[in-house]
Order: C-alpha cells, then structure tokens, then sequence
C-alpha cells in the first residue's frame, strides 16, 4: 500500500485509476477541475479523457459509454449539474450497464461559485444514490464503491464532495492502479434506450421499485452508521462529521451519514431510541428532514428550528457553537478570537497584463453610459473596474443582454464572454440575438484557454485534454454562421484600435460582435513570452492617476507619483493610456 | 480534541505557499505521521489573500480553529496581521519583512497601516521577522523564498530538519534542487537566530 500526501481531487482520480476507469469527461469548474487534470496527466492511459464543451454534452457522453458496459467517469461543479439536469433526470429512468459515477462538486460558502446549492437534492429529485465524503481518505474509498453500487443497481450514482474536500489535503492510503481490459459494446435495446411514453411510464416504475434495496444495501456497505452509547444523539453527514467526531462527548451517540438514500426503518430505530437528536450537515436540511419524518416524541435540533445555519460552510468552532447551544457540550473548547478590523481588503483581481483589463477600459471609454452584461469567468473581477453589471450563470451574457435591449431600455448593451463559456453555452444566446433582432454589441474575451479554473483547453485552444492537436475552431467564422456580418477580431493590447472598433460597433444596428483575442498572460509566460517591462519617468508624470485607475496590480502610486512593480508583463496598456507620456518600455526601476 | 500541531500560512496567490504546504505534509508522510491540510484554489488565488492550514497528526477536519495555530508562517506583513487571529496566545511567527500594498489601496485609496505599525501590532506573539527577499536572492533565486520562510521556521515545528530538507529536495523542480536546499539552510540558520 502507498501513502500519499494528497489533494482532495488528486486522491479521488487515483481512486479512478484504481476502480479501472474507461472513460472519462467533464467541464471544468472551482473545486472540481483538478480530477480531470491529474486523469489527464499520465503518459500512458488505459482510458478515454475529454474536457466536454459543457456538463449536460459531458454527461450524455459519459451515459452513452455507460450503456456501452463501460465503466465511466463525468466530473462538474454543482452548478454544472444544472447545465446537466435534463440529460440526468432521465437517465435514472434508462438506467445503466457498465458503472456511471457523476462527481458533482458542492461549494458551500461559494468560495468560487454564484450560488450555494446542496447536489443532494438532485441527488433525492432524480431518485439516484449519492455518496457524501467526511474527509479526503474517504473520497478516495468511496469511488470504488460508487462504481460497483452503479452496476449493481444499474443507475448512475452521484458523488458529492464539497470544497473541503476537494481542496483539503491529507496522507491518504492509495490502493493500485487497475487497467481495464473493458470493450464498449452497445447492446439495441429501445425499451431501456428510447424514452418514447409507453417505455418511460414503465422505466419509471421500475427506478421507484429499486429504492428499499437501494437504502438497505448503503447501511450494509458502512457507508451510513451508527453508534448507540447515550440518550442524546448527534446524526452528521459529510466534513461536518469530521468537525463533530473531533469534539464530540463520550456519551453522546453518534450516527454518519455518507450516503443517499437514507434508510427510514434504520434511522427511525436510531432516532426514536434518543431523547434528543442534533443534526449537523451542510447547506439543506437533507437528513434533517428524514429525521424529522421519524422523529416521534424525540426532540431534534438543526436548521429548521435555527440552531444551524441553511447557507454558509461549517467550521470546528460553528460545529462546537451549534452543540454547545443545543445543549450538546457544557462550552465552547474554541477560544474566542478578535479578528483585525478595517485592513485593506485583497480580493483576487485581474493579473498585471490580463487581457480583459485593456479590452474592458476600451469597453467603458466608448460606452460610457452602457449597460454591461457579463458571464462566467477570470473577467467577472472586470466588477472592480465598473464594467460588470449582471452575471448569472454560464453564457448568460448574451441572453441578458439581448432580454434588456429588447425591454425598452435605450441605453447601450455591451456583453462580455470569455472563449470557453461562449462555447459552453454562449452560442445559442447568439443566435437567438441575431434571430430575434436584438441591438447589442458582444466582446467574446478570447484567451484561448480556460483559465479561471486552471488553464484547461477547449476547442478554442487548439489541443485537447490529452494535448492532442484538434482542427483550431473559428469564432470569426462561427459567429458569422449564426448570421452576425459584423465581426471584427483585434489585439486588445491595441488600445486605439480597440476604441476604434468599439465606436464602429456603436454606429450600427444589430447584433455586433468584436472578438478581444490574446494570450491568456499566465500561458503567455509559461510558454516563455517575454515583452520587457515598463517604468514611470518620476520627472515626466503629472500623478493625474489615470494609470493607478486602470486597476492593475503593477501600478502603485507612492510620493504623488506613479510606478510600476515587478509584476509588470509589459502588455503596455498604460503606456497608450498615460496623457502625459511619462509611461516608458524598459527603464530603470 | 486531538493533540495535532497546527500551522497556517499566508500570503499572495503565486507566492509560492502551495509548495510550501506540500513540503511540510511530505515531511510528515516521512516520519510516517498523518497530517490534514486546506488550501485556496480557483478565483481567489488570483492575487488575492491565500491560506494553507496544515494540521500535523490531525485526524479529524482539515480547518484550524482561529485562536488554536501553533504556528503562523506570513510571506506579507498585511496578511501576517489579518490571519493573526488564528495564531494561539505566544503562538511563534515567522513572517517576511514585506509589505505588498493591495491595489485597492491605491484605486480606490483606502487607508493601509504602516510597515512599522503592522510590525508593533505582531510583537504581542513570538516574532521572527525575517527578509526573505533578500536571503532567498542570497541562496540563488527570489524564486526560493517560500522555502526560505519554512527553513526559518523550521526549528518551531514537531519535524526533524532532515525530513523538511529532504521534502524540499523531492518536491521542488530538478534544476532548483541546489538553490532550494541552500535557501532552506540560511532560513535555518536565520532562525536560530531570532
């Protein structure tokens, strides 16, 4: 056996490699991403990878190789699984023949999300098991056992990690890599593959016949226990059973939950054998409700009657305060800590030379009064520069900003997408706008990459996961397909020429679109880019502060002067933009 | 409660401090100890304020409660006082005689309190302030400061020297080997010292 110090997601792709995965996809997406790139790693695989262009494209695939006996992998963010929702509904219906395990990814807190919803709802609405890790060893653990609850129930099982376990790390014990010598055969078979009326009411029938074992065989795989030692009772499912396990009081009883669905019987036993029950758990009230349902004359505490928080993430100290004002422990054994007031915040922010910076100044100096949809991405933080007005979810941008043009609104709508969700979902907003008739003008940020979530290609790039070189996709000629005439592709590192086709864009009716193409400035460098650097001549600048507004991190303002850090990567934006010239390319510092 | 050693570091997203937390659970798997960590990843690593808890002999959850750190290793002043809250009473901490001001700062002028202030402000834990740009320049690359800042704070942790400087040869890039090692050496050094 082989103990690794590992992340969260590097120890559930080894836990893959280990259960002889075949087939693998999915979209990236904060904290997911890392799966797919440490599947994508290995010289030699025994698997098939793609990064999708989105969740539901990476599902359906990922489903199809299931039908085909294979044992499959799809990997996404929580939200992701909204994108993939149509194709998963019904394929608990179809069923599977080789195993299908959905890792959706939860982020509780939205450390890097738009909102806070719990996978295992979807998990309960679809009527599919969904497996809840505690702690990074356990990710690793329960992946084998999800693909093999797949096959044995013949349904998908959705795996539900959270970003505490995703982005946690710990020494976790590796089992050994398994190739498979699995064929993908498709067997016909419309009853189970066609959804047409006549087969769905009966496939339906079938999924809810499946439920009681389903919940029996989760108590008997120790994926949900239990442990009876006094009249309270503390009932925890995924990193909140870890807080609790550390501070936890000999005689309280103790039950984990680390599956769905929960077996009523079981838990009614343990539930109705306490006095008091506490319910500690992330995000809804999904144990909680159970328990609730077969509570009897026992007392349960959690978010519905406000001793836990439904929003946010858990901590030890939340956990211990929980316990501590249900009656659970005598006091807090976490000290209470003043946190420093009234620092400088230091949010993420765009990099020094980040294409989105220049392509944005240019956006608010043509369109001053504008309206400024965005999307999904790096250039969401374009917020701190005053030139994001609404962001929603993936590729709504364009769909935004078509509904207020077409609202009666009169001032300007400008949008920005980035490359990877102009692809993932960014497209039929498009042509929606062009079909419809909609006023706006589109700037697709093109980096070439996907870089908020950590540089994965996409069709745009060139490459695919497995660095193998694709056909490069054209936006020009895509958007022109969907029947824009004016597309317009510039360096947004030209300044002028960038304001130029912006104003351009602003004479016409129509749906316009300006495609802001370079490199992303972390690919850039890695590729060995080099563009020098710029300095401030002290004598020359006026310290109007145009520059130090320009919002980026290299330019600081000391003395009632400008200057630039060593963070410089010499995009010269600030050199266009200086009134007074004082801005130069190489110079001393 | 388990008896683990906690330690967080802070600092700037790409200064290095993923690294430097790899380095010390390596250490630990070398000693055959168990050790729990937490890192930022994603949209927040883009220059913003980054965390890495690291909980040796942690069984349990990965967070370290504020209040409870043994340790604090800060590559930023700034960031050495916003995280202070999780450093233990006469906690050690290690930190790098650096102030990387936010750009907010400057867009949109917000006050910022001062080298010396922020320096006054640690003095109420065990401080060991050090100038990692310079020593890590010194060792052979500005690149090596973040393994300059646990060479320092070496001799504050429950791990044998040994296993953290093997942990650094194993885990940095081949060619830095050389550096990285005399960067961890002057960190030691450097604290001994202070």
């Amino acid at each position: 056996m082989d103990r690794r110090y590992l992340l969260g997601n590097e120890a559930i792709a080894h836990a893959c490699i280990e259960s002889g995965v075949d087939f693998v996809s999915g979209y990236p997406g904060t904290p997911s991403s890392e799966v797919i790139d440490t599947l994508r790693n290995p010289a030699e695989r025994s698997y098939y990878l793609e990064w999708s262009v989105n969740e539901k494209v990476a599902l359906e695939n990922a489903l199809a190789a299931a039908w085909c006996g294979i044992r499959a992998l799809c990997t996404m963010k929580h939200v992701g699984l909204n994108v993939a929702a149509d194709p998963l509904m019904t394929s608990a219906y179809t069923g599977v023949t080789g195993g299908l395990v959905i890792m959706s990814a939860d982020d509780p807190f939205a450390h890097s999300s738009q909102n806070e919803q719990d996978t295992r709802c979807y998990a309960h609405f679809a009527r599919v098991p969904c497996l809840d890790p505690a702690s990074v060893q356990e990710a690793h653990d329960m992946i084998p056992v999800a693909f093999s609850i797949s096959e044995e129930f013949g349904l998908p099982v959705i795996f539900r990690p959270t970003t505490r376990i995703c982005h946690s790390k710990g020494d976790v014990d590796l089992g050994n890599p398994i190739k498979s010598t699995r064929k993908g055969e498709f067997h016909k078979d419309p009853k189970q593959y066609v959804v047409i009326p006549a087969h769905t009411r009966i496939l339906h029938k079938k999924l809810n016949e499946k439920q009681p074992a389903i919940k029996k065989r989760l108590v008997e795989l120790g994926l949900n226990r239990c442990e009876k030692k006094g009249k309270t009772a503390i009932i925890a499912s995924g990193i909140g059973a870890s807080y609790v396990q550390e501070i936890v009081p000999p005689d309280v009883s103790f039950m984990k939950i680390g599956a769905y669905p929960i077996d009523e019987v079981w838990l009614g036993e343990f539930v109705r054998a306490h006095e008091k029950i506490l319910v500690i758990e992330e995000l809804a009230p999904e144990v909680e409700e159970q328990v609730r349902q077969v509570a009897g004359c026992t007392t349960v505490f959690g978010k519905k009657n406000g001793y836990s928080p439904y929003e946010g993430e858990l901590s030890p100290a939340a956990v211990a305060g929980i316990m501590e004002k249900a009656g659970f422990l005598a006091g807090n054994p976490f000290p209470s800590v003043e946190v420093v007031q009234n620092l400088p915040p230091r949010p993420p922010i765009l990099c020094a030379g980040c294409l989105h910076r220049g392509a944005f100044y240019a956006i608010k100096k043509v369109f001053k009064d504008g309206i400024y949809p965005s999307d999904i991405g790096c250039y969401t933080l374009g917020l701190q520069l005053g030139v994001v007005d609404t962001t929603i979810c993936m590729g709504a941008s364009i769909t935004v900003g078509s509904g207020i043009a077409h609202s009666g609104e009169p001032r300007d709508v400008i949008c920005t997408i980035g490359d990877s969700t102009f692809l993932h979902t960014g497209i039929q907003g498009l042509i929606n706008a062009v079909y419809n008739g909609a006023n706006m003008t589109v700037v697709i940020l093109d980096n070439r990459i996907t870089a908020m979530t950590g540089h994965q290609p996409n069709p745009n790039t060139g490459v695919t996961a497995c660095g193998v070189e694709t056909p490069p996709l054209s936006l020009d000629a895509l958007c022109r397909a969907c029947g824009v005439t004016f597309v317009e592709t510039i360096d947004p590192y030209d300044l002028t020429g960038m304001i130029n086709v912006l104003q351009d864009a602003k004479k016409r009716n129509g749906v316009k679109v300006i495609i802001a193409k370079q490199m992303c400035v972390i690919t850039a460098r890695r590729t060995g880019v080099k563009r020098g650097s710029y300095t401030v001549d002290p004598e020359t600048c006026t310290g109007c502060g145009t520059c130090v507004r320009f919002g980026c991190p290299a330019i600081e303002f000391r003395d009632e002067v400008a200057e630039i850090n060593e963070l410089c990567s010499g995009c010269g934006v600030c050199e266009q933009l200086c009134p007074v010239g004082a801005i130069v390319r190489g110079g001393k510092r | 409660m388990t008896g683990s050693f906690d330690i967080l570091i802070v600092g700037i997203g790409g200064q290095g401090t993923i690294l430097a937390s790899n380095i010390l659970g390596e250490a630990c798997l070398m000693e055959g100890r168990h050790v729990k960590g937490a890192e930022t990843h994603g949209m927040a690593q883009r220059g913003g304020s980054v965390e890495s808890h690291i909980r040796i002999d942690g069984l349990f959850g990965p967070l370290i409660p504020p209040g409870k750190a043994d340790l604090l290793i800060s590559f930023d002043l700034l960031e050495a006082l916003r995280y202070s809250h999780y450093l233990k009473p006469n906690g050690r901490m290690v930190v790098n005689r650096r102030l990387v001001l936010p750009t907010s700062v400057f867009t949109q002028k917000l006050a910022a309190p001062s080298e010396e202030s922020i320096i006054t402000a640690l003095k109420k834990w065990d401080l060991c302030l050090l100038d990692a740009d310079k020593i890590s320049q010194d060792a052979g690359s500005p690149l090596s400061q973040n393994v300059v800042m646990l060479g320092a704070a070496a001799q504050s942790m429950p791990l044998k020297p040994e296993s953290l400087c093997e942990a650094v040869r194993r885990l940095v890039p081949k060619k830095t080997i050389d550096i990285n090692v005399r960067a961890f050496e002057m960190g030691r050094e450097f604290g001994r010292t202070c």
